[in-house]
């Protein structure tokens, strides 16, 4: 939401400082303070029953794929033939796929480290919880620093030639400012980008690059994780 | 009155056997309804009501639920796959060529396994994001997040360490690739893949390894966490709707 609030809350909402709390309702800004009247139903049967259809089609599903598709089966493993390439479960391939980019430390230790960390902290960081989008406040201070960053990120990424995280960082980046322009007069989408957090911004981010980091390298890479085309051969 | 079917179910849910199993008893007022949940000792990690918003598929898309699913689906078909298998070199491969070519639906059992694992593993990805953008992460429920995330690194493990068990060239260099990975923590790397595989290369000490993380440790472990995971939800106030919530538990002193 661009539109400026008609007015700002002039008491202190700290609820340590201060333990008065006055709450400005205005349109479209607060859905939560209205109450909702939750409606309840029984867990059993409702949830239960409806956990069970979801169980039952998810087997149908899994079963029909193993009567059709069967599981890879090579030869007996041999220390002495070494495949090219050598290939890690699909899970790990955009790690793997980091390690064709980055030195083993950074792309196999440093990385997967700092992911599970970030993935652990975020609901103990204010700003994830409260989730206020991104760009309505402090709109200037926050350009300069999302440009200082982003700026940084993509000479980083330049210089070690990671160009599968290069493209999705370039198209969020971009989808990034087209939520932060000023605008009066935008459309549906455009207001739901322009509410959208921090963390938004960054799971998106880390989603993309890791979605496409896996799929080069299950589908892209050939002997010598050499750049093949899927399609070819 | 003609006997039908809801009559014989009924008759049977008030016999002195059925009595003696289920605590419950026969009725279908709210009250049974919820003693068949508070009495049960699996159905009562969950709440005795919900909300009946939490229970849209655009909620959840059920993606915990389908975790759960792969997860026993596995554990079934796993307990049968060990009915066959020897963890020993080269022992185990031809144990492959057995569920191949003389087990009863042997290549069945062991394709639903194969592809439940993957699905597993896709399934709590999924759920991890799902939970994220809908913002279920926030308090009271950021300590079951960081439970989730436990969860998803045993279930890449989980994953990880079956993969090896067929002693196939795929396995090999796989669990190969990943142990090099593992080299290169610093200071500690060397060792730390010497532990993992008891040995400084994938040997057949490793497969015996990884057979007992991958049908003993790994699985206790996430049975554990899966549960506390589920009874977490109950405490932390049922599945997230959305809502400003006053935190659970106790007040600070």
């Amino acid at each position: 939401m661009s539109d400026q609030k008609p007015f700002q809350a002039a008491i202190e909402s700290d609820s340590r400082k201060a333990p008065v709390r006055i709450a400005f309702v205005t349109r479209r800004t607060s859905p939560q303070v209205k109450a909702e009247s939750d409606q309840y139903v029984m867990t059993w049967p409702e949830g239960i029953f409806r956990v069970l259809v979801v169980c039952e089609v998810l087997a149908i599903i899994l079963v029909t794929m193993s009567l059709f598709w069967d599981a890879p089966l090579e030869g007996l493993a041999d220390p002495m033939q070494t495949p090219n390439p050598a290939k890690a479960p699909w899970y790990f391939l955009g790690l793997q796929e980091l390690l064709h980019y980055f030195p083993p430390v950074v792309g196999g230790v440093l990385i997967p480290t700092l992911v599970v960390l970030a993935l652990v902290i975020i609901p103990y960081f204010n700003v994830n919880v409260e989730a206020e989008g991104l760009w309505l406040r402090n709109r200037g201070k926050r350009l300069r620093i999302f440009a200082a960053v982003v700026l940084a990120l993509i000479v980083f990424l330049i210089v070690f030639e990671v160009w599968a995280v290069l493209a999705p960082t370039v198209l969020i980046a971009a989808a990034m400012l087209f939520a932060a322009r000023e605008a009066n007069n935008a459309g549906r989408f455009r207001r739901w980008l322009i509410l959208r957090p921090l963390s938004f911004w960054i799971m998106t981010w880390f989603l993309a690059s890791a979605s496409l980091l896996t799929g080069i390298g299950t589908f892209f890479r050939g002997p010598g994780w050499s750049w093949v085309w899927p399609w070819k051969e | 009155m003609p006997p039908t079917i809801e009559g014989y179910w009924n008759d049977l849910r008030s016999t002195k056997v059925w009595r003696s199993v289920f605590r419950s008893g026969t009725g279908t007022s709210t009250l049974h309804r919820a003693l068949a949940v508070q009495q049960n000792v699996f159905l009562h990690l969950a709440s005795v009501k919900m909300r009946r918003r939490s229970l849209a598929f655009s909620a959840t898309w059920y993606l915990g639920t389908m975790s759960l699913a792969t997860f026993l689906i596995l554990t079934a078909t796993g307990i049968l796959l060990m009915l066959y298998y020897h963890p020993s070199v080269p022992q185990a491969y031809a144990d492959m060529k057995d569920l191949q070519f003389v087990v009863s639906a042997g290549v069945f059992l062991r394709n639903l396994h194969r592809w439940s694992a993957h699905a597993m593993v896709f399934l709590v990805f999924a759920h991890m994001f799902k939970v994220f953008y809908r913002g279920a992460y926030r308090p009271p429920r950021e300590f079951n997040w960081v439970i989730g995330v436990i969860l998803l690194i045993l279930t890449l493990f989980l994953s990880y360490t079956g993969y090896l068990l067929p002693w196939d060239q795929l396995a090999f260099w796989a669990i190969t690739v990943g142990a090099n990975i593992m080299s290169a923590v610093p200071v500690m790397g060397r060792k730390v893949r010497f532990l993992m595989l008891g040995g400084n290369t994938v040997n057949a000490n490793a497969l015996l390894r990884f057979y007992v993380l991958h049908c003993v440790i790994l699985p206790l472990v996430a049975g554990l966490l899966i549960a506390i995971h589920f009874w977490r939800i109950r405490k932390d106030g049922g599945l997230h709707t959305g809502q400003v919530e006053t935190p659970a538990g106790a007040p600070n002193e």
